[in-house]
């Protein structure tokens, strides 16, 4: 995947950093509740909401038993429809058809609809690279754009700043991309959207190149779909001369009928409406409409590795529409940024691990534990991907990939393995115990006592501090159960009123020695 | 061995837990049955209700008043000219007899640039389908239509669509288009949420979406 979040830290440390920012948190509880309940709303109109999800379920299964057959059957269709079809292993193969198509027809400009997939493989930077100026069209994306920021949402990727920040932003940046900001400009929403429009309209008469992605591409009949709510979409794709769609092999639908079952589940679970404003299908060229030349980018990177994973594969039915993030408590109060990936939220916590494989980077391996587990982005997944079940088994890999990329032992392991040595000889495992009762003597004076009068120790330093801190570690007895056993015959002696070795140990430090001694 | 080459075998060596004689309609996909007992008139009522959710203008008309609803709809608008007739582009096979007298007609067709579709104050068009449960219109860009950008440049857009072409949902929509053609399906306004979640009408597409139903 792409290096746009290189450099962030695991998990942990960005989530910490996240929960600082209030004004963030601020803004992310409005957001997630906000689209939670417009989605609870439509979704309970649908009477046959679950037959619904168990059929876009079973859409895409179907999709991904048999992804050769439907790619080379999507392959045939869209080139009988007149587009150009191009295969890209990687992100640099991708972005190369891109700007290979945008230098042939010697323009050094591109407008782009919003799309994940173009996210993924950095395709700006690319075409950047090349010379080439990729502008964003989707309000959001602009603002981020602009901004030279990062997208914290599949839906709304600006959800992150206020319409003051917005302002400065197009205030401060527009002019240097292009037509600038009015001086008048005010932070209502209304007037910031008008300016995005004036900036834009002016790329989208000139442009000859746009870039797309698509939310379906069904194999049947070779028709992509962009589903949109602005019209940049609807502009990039009818306007210029050369449209680039570059589609995830995941993306296909067997049949154009199942469309219908995709079209109802997207808007409603994404930005919680019935419909959203504007859908766009395309088959191939269309003579003396829209775009006469079309080309697609079947585009892999990484994914035929998560087909591989039969528990993990049921992550590419994703038709990233959000729903996940909306409901998760951990994205609720880290945001997007905090995952390192194009792909936050609890889908992105097993996508982005999937894609880019796991055992080689700390920031990536701590994306599966990013989660509660508590379910609720299984409950409101239109193609019921089980997230949880998938953490989990994704969690299984990062261990295991340690456990054999691992040359030093960890902690764990040593402690584990002298554990099994002392415990497998009585007389090793009476020593250590006398060890630890003339350490829990002086540790008793160090300790605190615990809720419920049991005494703990605090944090324990060395290599042992990480799991010292989040746990109550308890004061070794003073006295083990052999010694006590010994010295007072199992109770029965008189020596001892049964109120424990501790406050008798003074009396008998030191003073027995019995058969299981060296 | 090409890029195209390397995923496929990739893919089926990806998949070697689905058994080769496996037909690729194996996953069953049982699809709802929704409840269709709604008669057409109280359809048409709740498509009527459903694209004025969207804060796009619906009128209900006959044969006989949809010329006057199509003219109330640019009544008022001030030019983009500053003065003159308002610009009107009109996709052929629009009904003449619904183009109002007193505007400039710009006849769509695929020799008309892109500058001159941004200079028209609005266009008229029919549609192909209406979705009621969604409030959706759908233009398959044939007779009447225009091409896909004559809808979206002008900033009104007014859609005369009939009350036979209104379904219940959308499975029925997506039955009755022909998936050669291009379409685009239109609930309401172009409209973004994008700042702060607060609903703005009209970012890139027109920015007021007026609809009249013809019974």
């Amino acid at each position: 995947m792409s290096g746009t979040f290189l450099g962030t830290p695991a998990f942990p440390a960005a989530a910490r950093a996240a929960l600082e920012d209030s004004q963030l948190r601020r803004n992310l509880a409005h957001a997630t509740s906000t689209i939670r309940t417009k989605r609870g709303n439509v979704v309970g109109e649908v009477d046959d909401w679950e037959q619904l999800r168990l059929a876009g379920e079973a859409i895409k299964n179907r999709v991904l038993r048999h992804l050769p057959d439907y790619l080379e059957q999507l392959e045939r269709s869209l080139t009988a429809a007149g587009a150009t079809v191009h295969w890209a292993r990687d992100a640099a193969e991708a972005n190369a058809v891109v700007v290979d198509i945008a230098r042939r027809h010697g323009t050094d400009e591109v407008v782009k609809v919003k799309s994940m997939a173009t996210q993924e493989i950095d395709l700006n930077s690319a075409l950047e690279a090349a010379g080439i100026h990729a502008w964003e069209t989707d309000l959001a994306e602009l603002i981020v754009q602009l901004g030279d920021d990062l997208p914290s949402h599949i839906l709304v990727p600006a959800i992150h700043r206020n319409r003051a920040e917005i302002r400065e932003i197009f205030l401060r940046e527009m002019g240097r991309a292009g037509r600038a900001a009015p001086a008048d400009l005010t932070d209502e929403p209304a007037r910031l959207a008008a300016a995005a429009r004036e900036h834009l309209r002016e790329k989208f008469l000139r442009a000859k190149v746009a870039v797309s992605g698509a939310n379906f591409a069904v194999a049947e009949t070779g028709t992509l779909t962009v589903v949109e709510s602005e019209g940049n979409g609807r502009m990039c794709l009818t306007l210029p001369e050369v449209l680039v769609s570059v589609v995830g092999i995941e993306k296909v639908l067997p049949t154009f009928q199942d469309l219908d079952v995709m079209l109802q589940l997207l808007p409603r679970s994404s930005t919680g409406e019935r419909m959203n404003p504007y859908t766009s299908t395309w088959t191939g060229v269309t003579p003396g409409d829209g775009p006469q030349e079309v080309h697609v980018v079947l585009l892999d990177n990484g994914r035929t590795d998560v087909l591989a994973d039969p528990t993990g594969r049921q992550a590419l039915r994703c038709i990233r529409c959000s729903a996940c993030l909306n409901v998760c408590p951990v994205y609720e109060r880290t945001g997007g940024h905090a995952y390192g990936s194009v792909y936050p939220g609890p889908i992105g916590a097993i996508l982005t691990p999937q894609l880019r494989g796991v055992g080689t980077d700390p920031q990536t391996d701590s994306l599966p534990y990013a989660s509660s587990l508590c379910g609720a982005c299984f409950e409101v997944c239109p193609v019921r991907i089980d997230i949880p079940e998938v953490l989990v088994h994704l969690r299984a890999e990062v261990v295991d990939a340690h456990r054999k990329a691992s040359r030093v032992p960890s902690v764990q392991d040593v402690a584990m393995k002298a554990a099994s040595w002392t415990l497998s000889s009585a007389a090793r495992t009476g020593a250590a115990e006398r060890v630890a009762g003339i350490g829990g003597k002086l540790a008793g004076r160090l300790g605190r006592t615990a809720p419920g009068g049991r005494s703990i120790l605090g944090a324990v330093p060395g290599p042992a501090s990480a799991w010292s801190d989040s746990r109550d570690v308890p004061v070794p007895a003073a006295e083990s159960f052999r010694e006590w056993w010994t010295r007072t015959d199992g109770g029965r002696s008189r020596s001892d009123n049964t109120d424990g070795g501790r406050s008798r140990s003074d009396n008998t430090d030191g003073g027995r020695r019995n058969g299981d001694g060296a | 061995m090409s890029a195209r080459e390397v995923i496929l075998a990739k893919a089926r060596r990806a998949l070697t837990d689905v058994p080769d004689v496996e037909p690729v309609l194996d996953v069953e996909v049982v699809r709802p049955v929704p409840d269709r007992s709604l008669p057409h008139a109280q359809v048409v009522d709740l498509f009527d209700e459903r694209v004025a959710d969207y804060r796009a203008v619906v009128e209900r008309a006959d044969p006989g008043t949809a010329a006057l609803r199509v003219a109330g709809a640019l009544a008022g608008r001030s030019p983009l000219a500053g003065s003159g007739p308002l610009r009107i582009l009109v996709p052929p096979g629009f009904p003449a007899g619904l183009v109002p007298d007193d505007v400039e007609v710009v006849p769509d067709g695929p020799d008309v640039a892109v500058s001159e579709l941004d200079r028209c104050d609005g266009v008229l068009s029919t549609a192909a389908v209406g979705i009621a449960e969604t409030g959706t219109i759908i233009l398959d860009h044939g007779p009447g239509q225009g091409r896909r950008a004559a809808t979206l440049v002008p900033d009104l857009h007014v859609c005369v669509i009939r009350a036979d072409q209104v379904v219940a949902g959308v499975p029925e929509a997506v039955a009755a288009l022909d998936p050669a053609r291009p379409h685009t399906w239109i609930s309401g306004p172009s409209a973004t949420s994008d700042i702060e979640l607060d609903r703005v009408e009209g970012v890139h597409g027109p920015r007021t979406l007026h609809v009249v139903i013809v019974s």
